[in-house]
């Protein structure tokens, strides 16, 4: 599949947004965040930064953008219009929680309001790797590890920036459970994804023969495709670049989203310097996941390419 | 509504003889040439007669190569023949909208834009509803939809400026601005590329009821669906090539598989950097 810039910023940016809102969410309803008024609005407007800048590069992937409100309607059906109904809902809780703490609330209805929030990035999350996994065609995105690592992913690298703000923030007590929380998320993140390389690796590849219905006959072979020139089909699904420097780009990113936060957060925690490893560890991840992302469009190989000659040189 | 309709009665569509078809291209001429001008057209060209034409086909014909099987092992070691290796047989293949029945075009559609007729089966989409997400041509295994692009890198008249304006996804509609088409003689009424082919190499029908040609040809001829593991259901069918007379069966090896290769010199300043980097 062709890596389209705009889908890969959408899910690495708001994806990053939502996993932020997730952790914020969580710890205004359990009553746990150590800070209250703008130590809450930071966080929160840094996720809506996030999230709306990767919902805006999204529309730049329509051939439509200015009829983007018409894809609200198909909810029972389609995973994208669920996806963009739950990421407007969002907007809900995420305004409510800015006007408690703006006023300064610490009382049940931030804790209502942060619940909400949660709830609706969870959701959102949920459309996002929905989208990819219910695609037949594409037997990479079918894969088991999908769905986990788009919530891993997200909780990841919103955590680490969710980490950077209270390291940086002033009179912020943050005890050594939440670091090694994503600690122990980049560890998963890692295995995981590692598993879905090695899956997808392992998975045969459409043939010709099998997409022709002409195996029965023999060996069959493209000999030409239908036009000399490249087409929408070839361009968006035939996608072959990324074949070339797979194996070293999946260890660029490997080290970006994993290794260096890990490193980061465990001399963070031996060392106190967590102001300096937590911004740090969440620009890494961050870059490792477009890699990432980049990856799981260029090496997934949608089952229309088998019709069509391998690319030549 | 990008929910499935019932299952209907009425299954119109396609059967493709592959034992006929010479690989004219005629049919997918014909189509852009209806299409272009019909109820769903225009058809979006990019630099149509510059160095890299690009645009929307509904059909498209495809040509493989078949290299019968090897013999299984001969016992009789004695009487090893020298045979000669069968010819490949060339096999050409047009691809289009197989209108399924249960095709997740429709469903993953967000927009309602994509949508399956509830009359008569046929798959088809809304231009003045379709946000151009492409997601239904990412659904499709069979890559019937093209997106007309939005942006083309050259317009040079007014009618590509219009086109410019588009960025919706197309699709065959079996040609459903001609098969009900009252203003047309009745042995007209028929999809584009089905009139147009010199060896009557496509036919077209309601593939729902037992009893039509098309059917019957199906049930005679094997005529069988493509990929029916997706789950879609296709309606159109393919008809095999015919077993060859001279029944050869000798052993030739089959060709290497191509292998994919990378021509940085093609790539945009950036990205060949990158493959510069990345091939240290």
């Amino acid at each position: 599949m062709r890596p389209a810039l705009s889908v890969i910023f959408f899910t690495v940016l708001s994806g990053a947004g939502y996993g932020l809102w997730c952790w914020l969410g969580v710890a205004l309803a359990a009553g746990v965040y150590p800070l209250a008024g703008v130590g809450v609005l930071a966080p929160l407007v840094f996720g809506f930064v996030l999230v709306t800048a990767g919902l805006l590069a999204s529309t730049s992937h329509l051939g439509r953008p200015e009829r983007a409100w018409r894809a609200l309607s198909q909810w029972r059906s389609s995973w994208l219009s669920r996806e963009g109904v739950a990421s407007l809902a969002a907007y809900l809780p995420m305004l409510a929680v800015a006007w408690l703490a703006w006023r300064g609330s610490t009382g049940g209805g931030l804790r209502v309001a942060g619940a909400l929030l949660a709830a609706c990035a969870l959701a959102t999350l949920l459309c996002t790797a929905n989208i990819y996994r219910s695609l037949k065609t594409i037997a990479a995105w079918r894969a088991r590890q999908v769905l986990p690592l788009y919530f891993v992913f997200a909780w990841l690298s919103g955590g680490l920036w969710l980490w950077a703000w209270l390291a940086l923030a002033p009179h912020a007590a943050i005890g050594e459970a939440f670091p090694l929380t994503l600690l122990a998320l980049a560890v998963i993140a890692a295995i995981t994804k590692f598993d879905y390389w090695r899956g997808i690796d392992a998975q045969p590849a459409n043939s010709a023969g099998h997409a022709t219905g002409l195996e029965t006959l023999g060996q069959v072979r493209a000999f030409e495709g239908p036009v000399t020139e490249p087409s929408y089909l070839t361009h968006e699904m035939a996608f072959a670049l990324a074949r070339k420097h797979g194996a070293r780009l999946r260890r660029i990113a490997l080290g970006l989203f994993a290794v260096l936060p890990v490193l980061a957060i465990v001399v963070a925690v031996t060392t106190g310097q967590a102001a300096w490893m937590a911004p740090i560890a969440a620009i890494a991840a961050l870059a490792g996941l477009f890699i990432e992302r980049w990856l799981f469009f260029a090496q997934a190989q949608h089952a229309l390419a088998a019709f069509f000659p391998a690319p030549q040189g | 509504m990008t929910s499935l309709p019932a299952p209907a009665k009425k299954k119109l569509g396609l059967v493709i003889d592959l034992d006929i078809c010479v690989g004219c291209h005629a049919c997918a001429v014909a189509c852009k040439a209806w299409n272009d001008g019909g109820d769903f057209g225009p058809l979006a060209d990019d630099d149509p007669y510059g160095a890299e034409p690009h645009g929307v086909w509904f059909n498209r014909v495809h040509s493989y190569e078949v290299q019968p099987p090897a013999p299984g092992p001969r016992l009789d070691l004695l009487h090893l023949e020298d045979t000669a290796a069968p010819a490949p047989q060339m096999v050409h293949f047009p691809r289009s909208c197989l209108h399924c029945e249960t095709p997740d075009c429709v469903t993953v559609c967000p927009t309602g834009a994509s949508y399956k007729r509830a009359e008569d089966g046929i798959v088809l989409v809304d231009q003045d509803k379709c946000i151009g997400c492409q997601l239904c041509a990412w659904a499709c295994p069979y890559g019937a939809r093209e997106i007309a692009l939005p942006h083309p890198k050259t317009t040079t008249s007014d009618t590509d400026r219009k086109d410019a304006k588009r960025g919706t996804m197309q699709k065959c509609t079996l040609c459903v601005d001609r098969i009900y088409n009252e203003t047309l003689d009745a042995r007209d009424r028929q999809p584009a590329c089905v009139l147009a082919c010199p060896t009557h190499a496509r036919m077209f029908g309601d593939l729902g009821d037992p009893d039509s040609d098309v059917s019957k040809v199906v049930a005679e001829r094997g005529g069988f669906a493509l990929m029916p593991e997706f789950g879609y259901q296709p309606v159109n069918r393919y008809l095999p090539p015919r077993p060859r007379r001279d029944g050869s069966t000798a052993t030739a090896p089959p060709p290497a598989p191509a292998t994919e290769t990378l021509d940085a010199n093609q790539l945009p300043p950036l990205l060949r950097w990158l493959d510069k980097a990345l091939s240290r």
